[in-house]
């Protein structure tokens, strides 16, 4: 028959839309739906709940920080040795996941044990053990941040800057994740405006006060390549239509460098500075640095905000936005990412809190791989910025830590708040010429930079070198 | 009896896929005693399978009914088998069990899923049963019905045009209507009609003025479908026109040409109508969507992750989760409870299913029953393809069902005669080449 070959052709179509279409269902298997499954919005969690114990979260140091124990009367029971410690960050399964037990809620109720014992465990019904998740946390940093930061309301984060490993992240004021049930109307009514089931971390957004100092140095020194020269004449105080912009205790820092400026955290020399910047040119650079969007990271985040753009704002705007306040707003995890950027020579790395995955027995399942989220600056000015933050520590407001062996680089901060007290700032690193730390410190409502956050910061500092 | 779930688990893996590598051996071994033991064995796979599914389910919620339905079903796959095999020896076994297969599977995963809608799918299996016994029988006694292409190509206009006028909208398409009380799909069986009408005008001659007037009958046919907001049907009959046109005409053209219209009617269905926009939206970032358009298509994909390759067991995961789960989405819960290897599996029963049509298509002396088969061909796979396609996010969802597993009384009756008129052709063929090699034998002593 003539259209024997057409019919043929047809059947090879065919045959090739079926071979894609089990070509896509083995991809989706096997690559894609271990991701899909982990959504929140898949009501299966509970089924696997009823088949695996939930693995363990364990601390880059081998130390437990969630487990799954059975009580006496053959109850599974989550627990947290560490009590509030680790609240926000390891996070909690009762009233609504959160944290790492949230993220990697299907990796933990997931059994990848391989042995026979396993096997059989399945056929007759008993559960088996879950895989379990090994963070970046470092255990010893953790509670020298969580001790140091004692009271007050705030938060801590620590970054390895060559990797994006968060080494420690604490939010004060915590809670209890063993007694969520307990206290939950407590803690969700939050009578004293503590917000306590927040994680300040990564989702409290401050003005970030004078450490802003570092972007608009950053965006000075792109608009003035002769910025090197740059003099200011402080006379302690700058003004504009009846604004008045003043130093901190109001010092008078007279004829000062770009350098001076910044140790000394000169309010009146960077507000000048910051009504110079073109206002698109200043956005532009912090978007870049990630403002206005979600952090590139796998922890919950809001996003920083940098709002001034063309035809919406003032030049009094401009120069609050020098010194950090305005409307300028970011996250400690923001902030110690960009002190980590600038210890990690421009370059941004993806922060993360989850090293790898291993079965019960141990065996590697996944491993998370540092990733480059974007570089944002050249090494020359990163050069530059390391010599402005050295001296902040050797001649500026952070001087505490000149006494540690140490040499460490950062910026203070103190965003006022209109009623309140400030907050105190600091963001930094060390050692400032290979850099294995960078911090992020913010103290609530409690006064300056230099005296409520750096020693925050040198207590971290100190667990980490000594 | 976590046991006994694990382990009917993993038999009706090992069942299904020994089922399947028989399917095939039997296409690729020529040889009749190989055939006929593939042929035991299948058989043997289609009742342990079944068994097994019931089984699983009957140690978790013990009821009578569950086990006179169990019955029931026995009796209708021996009666087909037995009846079917006696009175036309001649149909091809492998694609009775392969329906058989099928639908078996489907009466499982729908007893987990809705028992009423099974007893009603049960019952019109039944029935489709007893009809398409007579299906080869008519067709070889009203061998002149091909000579009334236009009448059933006018007459399928018509019912769908019927349909718009008065029929019911359910899941946001006017595509229902009730008769007596019994709501049915029309569109259903026009597929039949219309695959038999243009193979029969299309056997008369293929002059281009034909063929324009045979264009104009069908694109009438897709666009009552399209007004009826039923993309996938309308997308069926199109892509089976455009296939059927060009295996009469042998012109590559008018397959080009035929999907170059295609493509930019789906364009301007994607500019024009906000329905097919929204299935586009849910297929691109269903995620996105999560709490409204995309809602289905992330349980489906929730679905058949969460069963991975092994399944999660009968009644051990949550289908149910999934809007329409039972018709449209049924291949997922599959996935979900049975796992992606039998999933897989059911994939390659279709694909075995294609082929063994389409080697009807390919080794038919008669032109018009080569027409009418590859049409089936190409109609059937297509609906799978979609149907399946869809739930896996491979391809924008269009709401198309799976044949002989998904529940829906029009679409069960009209799988099951459309692979009956297949039988009946491939009945006559084997019959007529019977008969010729008689003659010829007879003839033989004279010549000598
Ligand atoms: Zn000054």
């Amino acid at each position: 028959m003539k259209n024997k070959k057409v019919i043929w052709s047809v059947v090879y179509i065919f045959l090739g839309l079926f071979v894609m279409t089990l070509g896509y269902f083995t991809y989706y298997l096997m690559f894609r739906s271990k991701e899909v499954v982990n959504s929140t919005y898949n009501l299966r969690h509970d089924v696997l709940s009823k088949r695996v114990i939930r693995g363990d979260i364990i601390s880059a140091d081998g130390i437990i920080l969630a487990e799954t124990i059975i009580d006496e009367d053959g109850e599974e029971i989550r627990s947290y040795p560490y009590n509030d410690m680790y609240a926000h960050v390891v996070g909690r399964v009762l009233r609504g996941r959160t944290g790492i037990e949230e993220v990697e809620n299907i990796t933990l109720l997931t059994s990848d044990s391989r042995s026979s014992d396993a096997l059989y465990n399945d056929l007759i019904g008993v559960k088996n053990p879950g895989n379990n998740v090994v963070s970046t946390l470092n255990h010893k940093l953790t509670k020298a941040a969580y001790d140091a930061l004692g009271d007050n309301r705030g938060a801590v984060v620590v970054i390895e800057p060559s990797t994006g490993k968060i080494l420690a992240m604490v939010s004060k004021p915590a809670y209890n994740p063993n007694d969520i049930e307990k206290n939950w109307d407590k803690l969700s009514e939050d009578n004293e405006d503590e917000s306590p089931l927040l994680n300040r971390a990564s989702q409290g957004l401050y003005p970030p006060g004078s450490t802003f100092k570092i972007i608009t140095t950053l965006a000075y020194m792109r608009e003035n390549p002769d910025y090197k020269d740059y003099s200011y004449k402080c006379k302690g105080s700058t003004e504009y239509e009846g604004m008045t912009i003043r130093c901190s205790n109001n010092r008078v820092h007279g004829n000062i460098s770009l350098k001076e400026a910044f140790a000394q955290s000169c309010n009146s020399s960077f507000a000048t500075m910051g009504s110079s910047i073109p206002v698109d040119s200043f956005r532009s650079l912090c978007e870049s640095f990630y403002f206005n969007k979600a952090l590139p990271a796998r922890v919950i985040n809001n996003p920083s905000r940098f709002e001034m753009r063309l035809g919406d704002y003032s030049v009094k705007e401009a120069m609050q936005t020098g010194i950090g306040q305005g409307r300028t707003l970011i996250t400690p995890l923001h902030n110690a990412m960009i002190a980590a950027t600038i210890a990690n020579g421009g370059i941004m790395m993806k922060p993360y809190v989850i090293d790898r995955v291993e079965s019960s027995g141990g065996r590697l399942l996944k491993g998370y791989v540092p990733e480059e989220a974007t570089q944002v600056m050249t090494l020359s000015e990163v050069d530059y910025l390391k010599s402005l933050m050295a001296s902040v520590v050797t001649d500026g407001t952070a001087k505490k830590l000149n006494k540690l062996d140490v040499k460490v680089g950062g910026k203070t901060g103190t965003a006022q708040q209109e009623g309140y007290k400030s907050h105190a700032w600091f963001i930094g690193f060390a050692p400032i010429n290979d850099p294995k730390i960078a911090i992020s410190v913010i103290v609530e409502n409690k006064g300056s930079g230099s005296e409520y956050a750096v020693p925050i910061a040198e207590k971290v500092l100190d667990a980490y070198f000594d | 009896m976590h046991v006994a779930i694990e382990l009917t688990k993993y038999l009706m893996i090992i069942l299904i896929g020994t089922y399947t590598y028989h399917g095939y051996r039997v296409v690729v071994k020529k040889n009749k005693a190989y055939q006929e033991k593939s042929y035991r064995w299948m058989t043997f796979c289609l009742f342990m399978l079944h068994f097994a599914g019931y089984f699983s389910i009957y140690i978790q919620v013990p009821s009578d009914k569950l086990l006179l339905l169990y019955g029931g079903q026995v009796v209708l796959f021996i009666l087909v088998i037995t009846l079917y095999m006696n009175i036309y020896p001649n149909i091809s076994r492998v694609l009775l069990l392969n329906m058989l297969m099928l639908l078996a599977i489907g009466f499982i995963i729908l007893t987990r899923l809705s028992i009423d809608k099974l007893v009603r799918q049960v019952l019109i299996s039944g029935f489709s049963c007893t009809i398409g016994l007579f299906v080869p029988a008519i067709m070889e006694r009203f061998k002149k019905l091909r000579n009334f292409g236009w009448i059933f190509g006018v007459l399928g206009i018509g019912i769908l045009v019927l349909v718009l006028l008065v029929g019911d909208e359910r899941y946001g398409a006017t595509s229902w209507l009730t008769v007596l009380g019994i709501r049915f799909q029309p569109l259903e069986f026009v597929k039949i009609s219309f695959v038999f009408c243009i193979a029969a005008l299309f056997d008369e001659g293929t002059d281009f003025k034909r063929i324009c007037a045979v264009t104009v009958m069908a694109a009438a046919t897709v666009l009552a479908i399209v007004f009826q907001r039923d993309l996938g049907g309308a997308l069926i009959f199109f892509v089976t026109y455009v296939f059927i046109l060009y295996v009469a005409t042998a012109k590559s053209l008018y397959l080009m040409s035929g999907l170059a219209a295609g493509s930019l009617a789906a364009w301007m269905a994607y500019r024009m109508f906000d329905h097919v926009k929204v299935r586009v939206m849910a297929w691109k970032n269903p995620f996105g969507y999560i709490d409204n358009e995309g809602y289905q298509i992330s349980q489906s994909l929730f679905a058949i992750g969460t069963g991975g390759w092994l399944g999660v067991g009968l009644l051990q995961g949550l289908p149910t989760s999934i809007p329409v789960v039972d018709s449209d989405f049924v291949f997922s819960a599959i996935a979900e409870e049975l796992g992606g290897f039998f999933a897989i599996c059911i994939i390659l029963i279709y694909i075995n299913c294609f082929m063994i049509i389409i080697n009807i298509s390919l080794k038919h002396w008669d032109n018009f029953y080569c027409l009418l088969s590859f049409g089936f061909a190409v109609m059937f796979s297509f609906q799978v393809f979609l149907s399946i396609g869809g739930v896996i996010k491979f391809i924008p969802s269009t709401g198309v069902t799976l044949p002989f597993i998904s529940s829906g009384g029009s679409s069960i009756i009209t799988s099951i005669i459309m692979f009956m008129i297949i039988q009946g052709i491939f009945h006559t063929g084997k019959s007529e080449k019977v008969n010729k090699q008689h003659i010829h034998k007879v003839g033989e002593p004279n010549e000598e």
